[in-house]
């Protein structure tokens, strides 16, 4: 089935999401649409989802102009989604979820869960994807939550499937298997939309490639493109991709973590006999799958978890046991991995915000009251320093893009000495301008002799930033590797595997994307 | 289909995405907090409006010539608006000005009384405003205004003091009875996450038992009565009149306004304010900055707790002079109402107070000058709650999204 959408605008308020974008999507072609967080990719697939109603323009299915009112239409009309976050009910099995909304009933009403076993069971083996139809989605990893979406819209005969950001939650190998799917799918004679920021992944899959970037179609791209190319015509102006980095040259040890363990509420080991350390002037990554205990590490050497046992040196003084304000006066920067959870105060301007862990003290607070004057020239100083684009330091934490709030809570931890720097997913959904920007600083803070932690779940970030690599799962470090180790090696590492047994399985099999590596223009792996 | 209700209206480049969401009333209650002028003068205008209709209903008159109404009309709009014209002057002349009276002093007696009566209503709004801002829903400033009724008033008889010294020993008896009340409800939260709404709900009961059973103890029976009723405060432990004898305004009133200016002044300008309002926002960014939240919620309590305490202070000390049932009267109740009215900021609070206070002040000359039942009063402050609630309320109750506020910078 053909796609093709004339002049599509969309717009929220005074703010013009989509901009008249015109686009074929041929059959049975994987057709890339590349651009950066906030381009409004998300908001023209749910127009075309029917989710939207467009402001102007319109869609034509075959040359027909359609009409959706809702994504029932569009799933009957063939335009199957996989949404970025699951739509699962992660309590009921693979077939409940699948028919889910269509449920096949025999005729006294009652669902007819054989017809639905049957179907799940034909898709999976005709594409292979070794879905039991009766798990509980819960029980699944994410790869196999994600071919149950797919199973879903191609039990629906989507002849169009539409993919949000599928690889942001997966292994590199799961994204290989992924990748494999969307080739036999498009072989099959399934059109694919693959909407991603991952120019990797795009050269390795697309057949055609769209750009994106200020809700307007900035141009089209043949895989063939380098990435630096597509990433220049994604951000509007040159960039360069990875981090421009010397080498380190780590000082005396200056964080000593030994034997660190956190067990749950009930008793779950969350951390196990985590053991490593950081010297000055060195970033140590901490790669892992989301979930594995990352977060739980560096909150537990905030001091958030006084429960844990162990040791955790810095500098020698124990920092276990130590009240949070206790430890971030030790010289510890801090920044969390949900920013606007645990970094910032939506309600509190940015003035306000730079001051959340310092307010009590010098040049901020004379005695028992704020120094206001001094909170605004500070404010408007880091504003500058950190490029934080704003009308006014008294806007809102709410007001400001991810990307500028992230720059706050950076500014805000960057801004006094430091002995230790954590940061957990620094980057995490901000757009390429803002990543160039805040890796830059993270190298700067090492260059100065500061110790940093960086937690990843982006392996692309990952092997940007480190000098070595201590790979998480189920909370124990299962290895510390040099910071050049193949992505392969580290993908299997995350999967579990110590690094001896990855080394060798990853000998046998290298993935798309590690090949790409390989040909890649930019062979350390650019954060995008 | 379910996805649709995931999308909120926003556009990607904004919206980020709340944390652990708070619950469905924690939003309602903040969201009448903060809801804006437009909404509060709408909202007082519309009870004002809501109340007249049953003014006119419960006229006699008007009921009479209801039944004739097709035949002769004019005497029926004619009697609902005597009926409303003149409940609602004669609430004006009750509590503002009353230019019938023969002398000035006289004259001007309603606006005195107005803001004698403001005066509770502010301090325990105040109260009640730095909780709402720190995130923490006290109920209980019932309970706070009648323990610190109760200790002013002991402290006031009891005490033999110099004149200046027994005021300042028994509002600070006051206060602290009041802050420690709250501090309960506080330190059970802080210590065992208990529910502050539950806590000072329960402790507002006990407040008004132990009242009740305090009046009857010897320590506070007067000698040779058997009314529940305190011994007479000293008079070095009373409030001065502000203006003379003549009138029951005292110089508790200043010392409400005054507590405004410090309110503010803690709230906006101060370090544990700061602490406050950041963890009224977003308690998990202040722990990971290094605030100690449970102690932040134990020093808001006591702090509102010993404002809602100052509500009783001048009540026993300014205007009543003994302990008796009913000192406290529904003060801290009508608190909740002054602080959601003045959106918790201490400008607000006083307006809000003097508003409430107006309504009291000249709902008993209402009720003699033109029949209405005096209950329309309480009316009108249900109904400027319920107007000033119900826009979030419906939105929280059928969670429906929040309108688009402001677009990313």
């Amino acid at each position: 089935m053909k796609l093709e959408l004339r002049g599509v605008t969309k717009r929220f308020g005074k703010f013009t999401a989509n901009d008249s974008i015109d686009l074929v999507i041929e059959p049975g072609q994987v057709h890339a649409l590349l651009g950066e967080n906030g381009a409004g990719k998300s908001t023209l697939m749910n127009v075309i989802y029917g989710l939207y109603d467009p402001d102007g323009g319109e869609i034509l299915l075959d040359d027909a102009p359609v009409n959706f009112a809702g994504p029932g239409d569009a799933m009957a009309a063939g335009i199957g989604m996989v949404h970025q976050h699951f739509m699962l009910v992660p309590v009921f099995t693979v077939a409940e979820n699948v028919i889910l909304g269509f449920e096949p009933t025999g005729k006294s009403g009652i669902i007819n869960l054989k017809e639905a076993r049957k179907r799940v069971r034909e898709i999976s083996d005709r594409f292979g994807f070794n879905i039991d139809p009766d798990a509980l989605v819960e029980d699944l990893p994410v790869g196999a939550q994600q071919r149950v979406e797919i199973i879903k819209a191609l039990s629906r005969d989507a002849k169009i499937l539409i993919l949000d950001e599928p690889t942001a939650v997966l292994t590199p190998q799961e994204t290989d298997e992924l990748i494999g799917i969307m080739r036999q799918l498009r072989d099959s004679g399934t059109s694919i939309v693959f909407i991603t920021h991952k120019l990797r992944e795009v050269k390795a899959v697309a057949d055609k490639i769209t750009v994106i970037r200020r809700g307007k179609v900035v141009g089209s791209a043949d895989p063939t493109a380098t990435e630096t190319e597509l990433a220049s015509a994604m951000v509007g102006r040159s960039v360069s991709l990875g981090v421009e980095k010397s080498p380190a040259v780590p000082a005396e040890t200056r964080l000593a973590v030994e034997n660190l363990t956190l067990l749950s509420d009930n008793g779950v080991p969350l951390l196990e006999g985590v053991s490593f350390d950081v010297a000055s002037g060195e970033i140590l990554a901490i790669a892992g799958v989301q979930g594995n205990g990352q977060t739980e590490l560096t909150e537990t050497i905030l001091g958030s978890h006084p429960s844990a046992v162990g040791s955790i040196k810095l500098s020698g003084k124990e920092l276990l046991g130590q009240s949070i304000r206790g430890v971030l006066d030790s010289g510890v920067g801090f920044v969390p991995e949900d920013r606007s959870k645990d970094g910032l105060i939506a309600d509190f301007s940015i003035e306000e915000n730079f001051i959340l862990d310092q307010h009590d003290r010098e040049p901020y607070a004379k005695g028992l009251s704020l120094d206001l004057a001094a909170i605004e020239d500070a404010a408007n100083k880091y504003i500058e320093q950190f490029d934080v684009r704003t009308q006014s330091s008294k806007a809102l934490g709410s007001q400001l893009s991810g990307g500028n709030q992230q720059k706050v809570v950076l500014a805000r931890e960057l801004s006094r000495p430091l002995q230790l720097f954590i940061a957990s997913q620094p980057t995490r959904g901000l757009d390429v301008g803002s990543i160039e920007f805040i890796h830059k600083r993270i190298v700067a803070e090492r260059d100065h002799g500061t110790a940093v932690i960086i937690v990843s779940t982006e392996l692309d970030e990952v092997l940007a930033l480190a000098d070595r690599i201590a790979v998480m799962y189920e909370g124990k470090i299962i290895g510390i590797v040099p910071g050049n180790t193949s992505r392969d090696i580290l993908g299997l590492m995350m999967a579990g595997l110590p690094y001896d047994e990855a080394q060798a399985e990853a000998d046998k099999h290298t993935t798309i994307l590690a090949a790409a590596d390989e040909d890649s223009d930019n062979p350390i792996g650019g954060a995008l | 289909m379910s996805v649709s209700s995931e999308h909120a209206p926003a556009p990607e480049a904004k919206a980020p995405e709340k944390g652990a969401a708070p619950s469905r009333w924690t939003t309602a209650l903040r969201d009448m907090a903060s809801s804006s002028a437009t909404v509060i003068i709408f909202a007082i205008l519309g009870a004002l409006i809501l109340a007249a209709v049953l003014i006119a209903a419960a006229d006699p008159t008007v009921q009479k010539t209801a039944g004739y109404i097709f035949a002769r009309p004019a005497d029926f709009f004619k009697a609902v608006w005597d009926s409303v014209s003149g409940a609602y002057s004669a609430l004006f002349r009750g509590a503002i000005y009353n230019p019938d009276a023969a002398t000035f002093a006289r004259k001007i007696k309603p606006i005195t009384e107005t803001l004698t009566a403001a005066t509770p209503l502010i301090f325990a709004g105040l109260g009640l405003g730095i909780g709402f801002r720190s995130g923490i829903f006290n109920i209980g400033a019932q309970g706070q205004v009648v323990l610190g009724a109760v200790v002013s008033a002991y402290f006031g008889f009891a005490f033999n003091l110099p004149v200046v010294l027994h005021l300042i020993v028994a509002i600070i008896g006051g206060f602290l009875a009041g802050g420690l009340w709250a501090g309960i409800a506080g330190f059970l939260k802080a210590r065992f996450g208990a529910n502050e709404v539950i806590v000072t709900i329960m402790l507002n009961s006990i407040a008004g038992f132990l009242m009740s059973y305090l009046l009857t103890t010897t320590a506070f029976m007067r000698p040779g009565s058997n009314n529940p009723v305190s011994q007479r405060v000293a008079d070095t432990a009373m409030f001065p009149k502000l203006l003379g004898q003549d009138f029951r305004l005292h110089w508790g009133f200043v010392l409400a306004l005054l507590a405004a200016v410090a309110v503010w002044w803690l709230m906006e300008r101060s370090v544990l304010g700061y602490r406050f309002r950041a963890v009224g926002f977003n308690p998990d960014a202040a722990r990971t900055a290094g605030i100690k939240v449970e102690r932040m919620y134990l020093y808001v309590m006591l702090v509102a707790g010993g404002l809602a305490g100052m509500g009783g202070v001048s009540q026993t000390l300014g205007t009543e002079g003994v302990l008796q049932e009913g000192v406290a009267g529904s003060i801290g109740f009508d608190a909740i109402t002054v602080a959601l009215l003045g959106r918790s900021r201490p400008a607000g609070i006083v307006g809000a107070a003097i508003l409430f206070g107006a309504l009291r002040a000249g709902s008993p000359l209402m009720q003699t000058d033109s029949n209405t039942p005096i209950d329309i009063v309480q009316v009108v402050q249900a109904l400027v709650v319920l107007l000033i609630a119900a826009p979030p309320l419906v939105r929280a109750i059928f969670r429906l999204p929040v309108p688009l506020k402001e677009v990313a910078a």
